[in-house]
């Protein structure tokens, strides 16, 4: 085989070498080891604005090889990331600096379904949707729904503990997950939780969900399913200001209603989305909110009449009900598909996902457009109202200079603002490398002194996905904190491994053809 | 290192307020946890206060038990060390709360009466409003790992709890979360505090979300209970329930053991009313007790709906099937069990004072394999020749009370740890995990309230020194 040449003018050495994708070759087959640069191209990047490519991609079929690979690569002293469909958006499936990937795509079985119990056991390179199709013959579903859950997999929903539409009555994927088989950075097979699902000592689910794949690799997962309502009704509020619409979410969280879904587009967006998906959205309103509401069917009717009448009561143009499932599914395609109908109009979309109190969405949403305003730049609003999740997308165009920077600026000032209000960095998508140098605006060294040690509790060596949620408290090529009036955040010291995976290693031989 | 009373005091005093420093006798006795006393209790007035007492106890290596109104200490291993009792009861204030985002801040020693009486006037509450009563401190709640009946319908504490801030092992003040609905920024570290049993760090802050009122406006709850010959007809009524499109706040089922003891009209249960709550057991019938809320519309629903999967299951009699419109109360406390969820719910007391030596498990099953785990279980304990209980939440909790009649302290502990070894035996073999929840002092030093070495243990550990390298927070206490 082959090995790639060592690219002129690369500034980072790799040091995944000849030998350890032979032996990778002969654990797993040499179709389950990719290593040529134009096979690495499609794992360069996620769904974030990142791109950084591994050295190898492997695919293992099995747990056993799972920890194999991990005791391998292990022996090389080179760092491994887990990856599933790669669709995240903050980088946390691509290497900060190399190493071997490791793709989940031949783990994608439901190994069993208990319908009595109400729980189904996957792996994790399973696709969210094929989870809720495998078993909707019985009226169960997998409630987590992110917006790409047509390709995202329940690995990776576990590893950034995944939101959707739908997590604002039913919860999160942590709320979701019971057990779970994981492969330690050392190689070590563990099972933790029980299919239950109530930890009796600690909550060792409640850790790894959410810890964005540098504690572990997870194996195996044990969900919850949830029963389909008796009665679904689906209500598109349309506004002519984006202050009655978001006024209404404020009010209907108030008055303690709770959809399963309450979302926001602005009008803006609705536009470019109208325009690709032609779902029948007004083309001329400041805003809309999609709204679902769940249960028994007197419940779903009661609330929907209560939702309906305080939109009203905020001057709403009027509130469509969706007639059928058809006229339903129209609107979340809408919803769904947003994304990628922005895709279409600009080159390159910044996708925030700060969190505010719900009370204070009217007064952010008016910050964030100033912040557009002042900017220059076009930055449209699709979001989780219902649990205060923002989506903010700064549109900006890479080639054009200063843009770029421009698109960040305003994105540290949407989230400084997000911060200052009492909310958070991100509701769903995780910090991965795109926000870890944002997260001194809400850690202490302190705080982040104690995650280190449960970092390093599990991943002493950094071997495992290196270089995340941790600040490293210096550019990394792309540095997008600019604390704009504050004091600057303090450097934060790491032995996060944050420094090995980019420094030469004397010992490894760099590989050249 | 260890040192005397008098120069722990004069040390702690020296950081405190005199005042703040209990040394008398007998005020240390009321803070015993399984028969060890501490060398001093100390009080701090804030966060920061607690933070400097965690830092003279690491510099002294002398180890720390956090406590609150002390309801609960005798859940836990007994304390192999126990130098300080840190009592918060003094940080007790409500830190934040945004009625308009329902998110709630509280300090640790916060009770949950006050909390209730925060949020009633806003028509919301916490889901955690049962556990043990108003006088309990969140804190202490949340370390304690206590569940409710609501969490048929609400879940635990670890689906809304969204932030924590506590003093680790190193004695610096840490947070975890935020005050959001909805957070994934950085690890959830929160989430390791609930049943922690004060052994990873000394909480002094809890962020919550709220939730609307069951019991307002249209809305109101109502609590039905039907009558079954075994378990399997009862199990099969809650999977009826299951499978159906209801989705009731509650489902609580009691064994014939229990409703012996319930109809016996405990006094423990609280005033008369309790009286005629116990009437609505027999000591022959399993019984399952459900509560939902709604609308009127609703609630005749659910009547209607669960009078016919009763019966489908073969419900005994329709006459044992009491409706009222009163159920779980979510933002009331009193001595008394007023209504029949609150009666369910006081079980563990009424058990505890039915024999002195009750040991009662916490066991997490699958529903569909209760049968087999409520048969394993009174299996052991009627070889054992030791009288038995249980009351198990519809998602899969059950609580199985050893209740010895041995009137000799040292008897009944030669019988219990045998029959204990052999729950947790039962347990595993089943895939059941388990948590020795109440037990006498005595036989909590012969085993582990987790029960033998599990593989997730070590996992366990390395939390524990990441949290608390110098094992100076609660050691025993969990592992």
């Amino acid at each position: 085989m082959r090995w790639p040449a060592y690219s002129e003018g690369r500034s980072r050495r790799r040091y995944v070498n000849r030998e350890l994708i032979r032996e990778l070759q002969s654990l797993l087959g040499a179709p389950a080891v990719l290593s040529l640069p134009e096979e690495l191209l499609m794992y360069e990047y996620d769904g974030s604005i990142e791109k950084s490519p591994p050295d190898a991609v492997v695919f293992p079929s099995t747990t056993q090889q799972v920890s194999q690979i991990v005791k391998l690569v292990n022996k090389y002293d080179v760092p491994i990331v887990g990856r599933g469909a790669g669709t995240g958006l903050s980088g946390g499936a691509i290497p900060r600096a190399g190493g071997v990937m490791l793709v989940f795509a031949r783990m994608n079985r439901v190994l069993s379904v208990d319908y009595e119990n109400l729980r189904a056991t996957v792996q994790p390179g399973l696709v969210n949707a094929e989870l809720t199709r495998a078993v909707e013959h019985a009226g169960l579903y997998f409630a987590p729904d992110p917006s790409s859950q047509k390709s995202c997999t329940i690995g990776g929903n576990v590893a950034e503990n995944s939101g959707g539409p739908h997590t604002l009555a039913y919860g999160v994927t942590t709320n979701h997950v019971t057990a779970l088989e994981l492969v330690l950075p050392d190689g070590e097979i563990l099972r933790i939780g029980n299919a239950q699902g109530n930890p009796l000592g600690y909550d060792l689910c409640g850790l790894f969900v959410g810890s964005e794949g540098t504690l572990a690799l997870v194996t195996e997962i044990t969900v919850r399913l949830c029963r389909k309502a008796e009665a679904v009704k689906t209500l598109l509020a349309v506004f002519d200001s984006i202050d009655d619409a978001s006024e209404t979410v404020v009010d209907i969280t108030a008055r303690g209603i709770t959809p399963a879904a309450c979302e926001m587009m602005d009008g803006w967006t609705l536009q470019v989305i109208e325009d690709y998906v032609h779902a029948g959205f007004p083309m001329d309103s400041a805003a809309v909110i999609l709204f679902e509401v769940e249960g028994l069917r007197e419940i779903a009717d009661t609330q929907a009449a209560a939702i309906a009448e305080i939109c009203m009561a905020h001057h709403a143009r009027e509130v469509r009900v969706a007639r059928d499932t058809q006229e339903r599914d129209l609107l979340w395609k809408g919803r769904k598909n947003a994304f990628g109908a922005l895709g279409r109009i600009s080159p390159c979309n910044y996708v925030l996902d700060g969190v505010i109190p719900r009370s204070k969405l009217p007064q952010t949403l008016r910050r964030i457009a100033e912040i557009g305003r002042a900017s220059g730049l076009q930055i449209g609003n699709i979001f989780h109202a219902g649990d205060g999740n923002l989506h903010p997308l700064v549109l900006y165009d890479p080639r054009a200079p200063g843009r770029t920077e421009a698109a960040l600026a305003a994105a540290n000032q949407i989230i400084q603002y997000c911060v200052e209000v009492g909310g958070s960095l991100t509701g769903e998508h995780g910090v991965g490398m795109e926000k870890s140098e944002l997260m001194p605006l809400i850690f202490s060294e302190a705080d982040f002194a104690l995650m280190r040690r449960v970092h390093d509790a599990f991943n002493p060596h950094a071997n495992l996905n290196p270089a995340k949620i941790f600040p490293m408290g210096k550019g990394c090529g792309e540095i997008r904190v600019r604390h704009t009036g504050g004091h600057p955040a303090p450097p934060i010291p790491t032995n996060l491994g944050h420094a090995a995976p980019v420094a030469p290693k004397p010992n490894q031989p760099v590989a050249r053809s | 290192m260890p040192q005397t009373a008098a120069s722990l005091n004069a040390s702690l005093a020296s950081i405190l307020d005199a005042g703040s420093v209990l040394t008398d006798p007998s005020a240390l006795a009321a803070y015993a946890i399984d028969e060890v006393a501490p060398g001093a209790v100390v009080k701090p007035a804030s966060a920061e206060q607690a933070a400097e007492v965690v830092r003279f106890a690491l510099r002294e290596r002398l180890a720390v038990i956090p406590v609150g109104s002390r309801g609960k200490l005798n859940i836990g291993n007994a304390p192999a060390r126990y130098d300080i009792a840190l009592d918060l009861t003094a940080l007790n204030q409500i830190a934040h709360y945004d009625p308009g985002d329902l998110t709630l801040s509280v300090d640790a020693g916060c009770t949950l009466q006050t909390i209730a009486d925060t949020l009633s006037p806003q028509k919301q509450f916490l889901p955690l409003s049962l556990a043990f009563g108003g006088q309990c401190t969140v804190a202490g709640t949340i370390a304690a790992g206590v569940d409710s009946p609501l969490r048929q319908f609400y879940g635990t504490a670890r689906d809304f709890l969204v932030g924590a801030e506590f003093i680790d092992g190193t004695g610096t003040r840490v947070k975890s979360g935020g005050r959001v609905v909805k957070n994934v920024t950085g690890y959830d570290l929160h989430k390791l505090l609930i049943g922690s049993l004060g052994t990873l760090g000394i909480i002094t802050r809890l962020n919550f979300r709220t939730f609307p009122v069951i019991d307002g406006g249209d809305s109101q709850s109502a609590t039905f209970c039907a009558a079954f010959a075994d378990a399997a007809a009862a199990i099969a009524f809650r999977q009826k329930i299951a499978a159906s499109v209801f989705t009731p706040d509650a489902v609580e089922i009691v064994s014939p053991e229990l409703g012996r003891i319930f109809a016996a009209k405990n006094p423990s249960a609280g005033g008369p009313s309790s009286v005629a709550l116990g009437n609505w057991f027999s000591p022959e019938h399993w019984h399952v007790v459900v509560q939902c809320h709604g609308t009127p519309e609703v609630r005749s629903r659910y009547e209607a709906a669960l009078r016919e999967s009763a019966v489908d299951a073969g419900a005994k009699t329709n006459a044992a099937w009491p409706a009222q419109s009163e159920g779980y109360q979510s933002s009331e406390f009193g001595s008394e069990a007023r209504t029949m969820g609150a009666f369910v719910n006081a079980a563990p007391r009424i058990l505890r004072a039915a024999s002195p030596g009750a040991t009662i498990f916490k066991i997490a099953q699958l529903p569909a394999k209760l049968p087999a785990l409520f048969n394993a279980l009174s299996t052991v304990a009627d070889e054992a020749q030791i009288p038995h209980a249980l009351f198990a939440r519809g998602l899969g909790i059950t609580y199985f009370a050893l209740l010895p009649l041995e009137p000799s302290r040292d008897a009944a502990i030669a019988q219990l740890a045998p029959a204990s070894a052999k729950i947790f035996a039962a347990c595993a073999a089943q895939s059941a995990t388990a948590q020795m929840q109440f037990a006498p002092a005595q036989l909590k030093r012969r085993m582990n309230i987790l029960g033998p070495e599990r593989p997730d243990f070590a996992a366990m550990r390395r939390l524990k020194s990441a949290f608390d390298p110098h094992n100076i927070f609660a050691p025993g206490r969990l592992l």
